[in-house]
């Protein structure tokens, strides 16, 4: 408003009337300058992402094999219910969910756990504290593709270091294979306890791989907390875990809610680290990588958009989960 | 004991528990960041005879290069190809920054500055998309272009990696453009100039750190990208990537030396592009964080 105050009275004889035409125009033009540049942006989300997911979900209702793709008819066809139906009687499907909570959920605990403690660690400076900041995203900035291999090795029963050091120096009877391995035993204090060994490391993995997104979210929420709150309970005589539990927490809950939520969504869309490391197999199938064999192995590209019809459900809920209680906030800020 | 004192001796334990516990744990998280990465190279420079004997060897008995020229070598003089690959990843990855950055600027700018018919929508469009299963996607898409006999062909998943880092791109450089003060705008205007003015006088020189920050965000991304470059370039093996190359010969006879140049090859523009813009990529992911 000012503006078009100041640049009116540039103008000779401009009357007050037309000073509310100008303020008119100026939203009008504003309003239109905004969409023209959005528009390609719009343009490319809807072609790219929007309309194909819109198809992807006309192919979940048909019957549609990859063979015969170059001769289907886009929209025609039958629409059936038959891709749901095969899933909900498909014991893999059921399993594949089971699979993916787990992994999702503990992958996302283990990632904030990890990166919590590792934001306390280095809050405070000392010596080469950039550097180690730095050393710390590795996991998460490396390409996927490189730190599965990695670990594939670094696992691999025949070259791998971890078997090596763990029948060399622990007394292991035989090298582990990790990563395919369904189910293991554990025996502790002779107590036997059955594991499933690559649901496991996929977890771990899962963890190690996306801690430092976590880190950077919590460090960033802790360098902006007040240090006068903590001063004052140190004063008054409180422990340091007590003021851990009682001030530095309160603090963080809003921010770990975020990362919960966000590391979740995007350990539920994973395909990449699960793929890479145990092909699905080993009991570590999850919804991505049955969308993908649907798609290519079985050939069946039907039953595969049903699946990712499936997430994209449990997906939505989390987004308005994410609306309500976080994007809002940031639009206040 | 009064129970003053004793929260005193507690109080004492802690702190010094805590005390020495912390270069511990620093130093596990080094060690656990590093480490990986160390085994990689030191497994690119053994010879794989070398690793089958001794797994757990951590310091190489003799430093070989064997494996990064037989990766970069071309497949008729007995090598991977590896040179093509990088050419690939990195012709894919600037051609999605180009793009990627001119359409993301306008519609950062736009989200970030005017008011707009339908802004609230298309930001929650953009925010959706940004968090979406990409997996959803590669359904439709694998199979338009197969229908249109397109795959195998580099500038089709320009596009797509285009579609996928656009989300994240308007949402880091609408943060940024909010920190530019208004009132530079403003004074602009004042002396007459248009917005297309301002935008490319005023608040594109002011962001220009910001944009090169975003500019080599994407470029890491669609580097590191798999998923698309898997379903629509594996059976064209000159269109390879980086990433298609490490991963496809995993599952071929290619000794996993030779495999751990290839991945130190692909890891290692990264982390170098990685370290020049630490700082301001992580604070554009971050920012809206520190008020959470």
């Amino acid at each position: 408003m000012a503006v078009s105050l100041q640049e009116s009275g540039r103008v000779p004889g401009s009357a007050p009337s037309r000073r509310r035409v100008r303020a008119g125009t100026r939203a009008r033009r504003d309003s239109r300058a905004g969409m023209t540049l959005v528009s390609p942006t719009f343009i490319v989300v809807m072609v790219m992402v929007v309309l194909p997911v819109l198809w992807a979900l006309i192919l979940s209702f048909q019957r549609i094999r990859l063979l015969g793709i170059r001769n289907l008819d886009v929209l025609g066809g039958e629409y059936t219910l038959r891709n749901y139906d095969l899933l909900l009687g498909s014991s893999g499907f059921l399993s594949a969910i089971r699979t993916t909570l787990l992994y999702s959920v503990l992958g996302t605990a283990g990632a904030i756990l990890l990166g919590l403690i590792a934001a306390l660690l280095v809050r405070s400076s000392f010596r080469g504290r950039a550097l180690v900041r730095g050393v710390m995203l590795l996991p998460w900035v490396a390409p996927v593709v490189a730190i599965t291999f990695i670990w594939q090795v670094l696992l691999s029963p025949q070259l791998g270091f971890v078997n090596a050091v763990g029948t060399d120096l622990l007394g292991w009877n035989s090298p582990i294979p990790f990563l395919s391995q369904e189910r293991g035993e554990i025996t502790l204090f002779g107590l036997s306890v059955g594991v499933p060994t690559a649901l496991v490391m996929v977890i771990f993995f899962e963890s190690w791989k996306s801690f430092p997104f976590a880190f950077l979210f919590i460090l960033a929420r802790l360098q902006a907390a007040p240090a006068e709150l903590e001063e004052a309970a140190r004063v008054d005589g409180a422990t340091p875990t007590q003021i851990f539990r009682h001030i530095v927490l309160p603090q963080l809950a809003g921010v770990l809610a975020l990362i919960a939520v966000l590391r979740f969504i995007f350990t539920f869309n994973a395909f990449d680290e699960i793929y890479l490391l145990t092909g699905g197999g080993a009991g570590t199938e999850v919804l991505a990588t049955q969308v993908y064999s649907f798609l290519t192995a079985r050939n069946d590209v039907g039953a595969s958009a049903a699946v990712a019809m499936f997430m994209a459900a449990v997906l939505a809920v989390f987004l308005v989960i994410y609306v309500k209680f976080f994007a809002g906030r940031e639009e206040r800020t | 004991m009064s129970s003053g004192s004793r929260r005193w001796s507690r109080n004492t334990i802690e702190t010094r528990v805590l005390k020495a516990l912390r270069p511990l744990g620093i130093g596990f998280f080094v060690l656990i960041s590093v480490f990986p990465f160390y085994y990689m190279i030191l497994l690119s420079m053994r010879e794989i005879s070398q690793v089958t004997q001794a797994p757990g060897a951590l310091i190489p008995e003799s430093i070989s290069l064997d494996a990064y020229s037989r990766v970069l070598r071309s497949v008729e003089d007995g090598g991977e190809g590896f040179v093509r690959f990088l050419l690939n990843s990195a012709g894919l990855a600037a051609a999605t920054v180009v793009v990627t950055l001119i359409v993301s600027v306008l519609g950062a700018y736009a989200v970030a500055r005017l008011q707009f018919f339908g802004r609230r929508p298309v930001e929650f469009l953009f925010l959706s998309v940004y968090l979406f299963p990409p997996i959803l996607l590669a359904i439709p898409l694998f199979v338009a272009f197969s229908r249109l006999g397109l795959r195998g062909e580099l500038p089709v998943l320009v596009i797509v990696y285009v579609a996928q880092t656009l989300p994240i791109c308007v949402y880091m450089l609408r943060n940024y453009f909010e920190t530019v003060p208004r009132s530079l705008e403003e004074a602009a205007e004042i002396d007459g100039a248009s917005r297309f003015q301002i935008i490319r006088r005023v608040t594109l020189p002011l962001a220009v750190p910001a944009i090169a920050a975003t500019g080599l965000f994407v470029f890491m991304i669609a580097w590191n990208e798999f998923l698309f470059a898997l379903l629509f370039l594996v059976e064209e093996r000159p269109s390879w990537t980086v990433s298609l190359g490490v991963s496809q010969l995993t599952n071929i006879e290619t000794p996993a030396t030779t495999l751990m140049a290839g991945s130190v090859i692909l890891t290692v523009p990264i982390i170098v592009l990685f370290m020049f813009a630490e700082r301001l990529m992580t604070e554009g992911l971050t920012r809206g964080a520190e008020k959470g």
